[in-house]
């Protein structure tokens, strides 16, 4: 579910097709994380983790400029596929729309921190290639 | 149609141009685009604007966009101005909310440029 709902929101926003791989992108490259919360029947946090590069090709296809001019909007750009990917995560869910509510987005930049959990968490994460540049789309549910 | 002029508000500045951009796939001949990032800007520039349309995201800091179309029934220039709602909210509790508070439209993000032009130009044309 989590993958047919990032891969519906690359195809109509970006007209990017999203390849689910097997192999995670090196921690090295990962430099920005964007990230939206749920909470209310469904806690956790959805979260799209890539590079600057990447970032900047999503922004580009989304406004249909060059990836240079869209370097500007990576952050604006990451944000709202986050926050789109978690809101179609949450409409696949028969019966929670309504229970659960979205946060918005927040993007980090910058390669050298962890993510702690606090509680019990169940994590769930994809990895794709898209435009050749691979991105981690990740759950974390706490119970 | 008439040239329009829209509101569009949203607190990413990347999803106000996808829409002004799907409003223009979508056929709609635009004379002037407003922008504004939450509902409170939004009520500032009503003061001044006259619009056809107000295209509104729910889900915004400072003041949604539920939050938003109830005040702007207070608002003068806003009188029989249609307002469609553009959201990842995509429950059926929020659309029942968001008509109930006054919208007249509801489209799901994401969206295509088909569903852009089938969610808006009834209500522009309802409207003329």
């Amino acid at each position: 579910m989590l993958e047919l709902s990032a891969q519906e929101v690359f195809e109509t926003m970006l007209g990017s097709h999203l390849e689910a791989v097997s192999e995670p992108p090196p921690e090295e490259v990962l430099d920005v994380t964007a990230m939206v919360g749920l909470a209310g029947l469904l806690c956790g946090v959805l979260t799209i983790r890539c590079s600057s590069r990447a970032g900047a090709r999503m922004a580009s296809k989304m406004l249909g400029i060059d990836a240079e001019k869209a370097a500007a909007e990576i952050w604006d750009a990451m944000g709202e596929i986050c926050n789109m990917v978690a809101g179609n995560f949450k409409n696949k869910i028969s019966g929670l729309g309504d229970g659960c509510m979205l946060s918005v987005p927040t993007v980090i930049t910058g390669g050298d921190y962890s993510c702690h959990s606090m509680g019990n968490a169940t994590s769930l994460q994809v990895n794709f290639l898209f435009e050749e540049e691979r991105i981690i789309v990740g759950i974390e549910i706490h119970s | 149609m008439n040239k329009v002029q829209v509101l569009i508000v949203d607190d990413s500045s990347v999803m106000r141009k996808i829409v002004e951009r799907s409003l223009r796939q979508a056929g709609i001949e635009i004379e002037k685009v407003y922008e504004a990032g939450n509902g409170a800007e939004a009520l500032v520039v009503m003061k001044d604007a006259k619009v056809d349309i107000i295209l509104c995201d729910i889900n915004m800091p400072v003041m949604d966009g539920l939050e938003f179309v109830k005040q702007l029934a207070g608002v003068e220039n806003a009188k029989g101005v249609p307002v469609v709602m553009i959201t990842t909210e995509g429950s059926e509790g929020h659309v029942v909310r968001a008509l109930s508070a006054g919208a007249k439209g509801y489209l799901r993000k994401p969206f295509t440029a088909d569903q852009v032009k089938e969610h808006i130009l009834p209500v522009l044309a309802g409207k003329s």
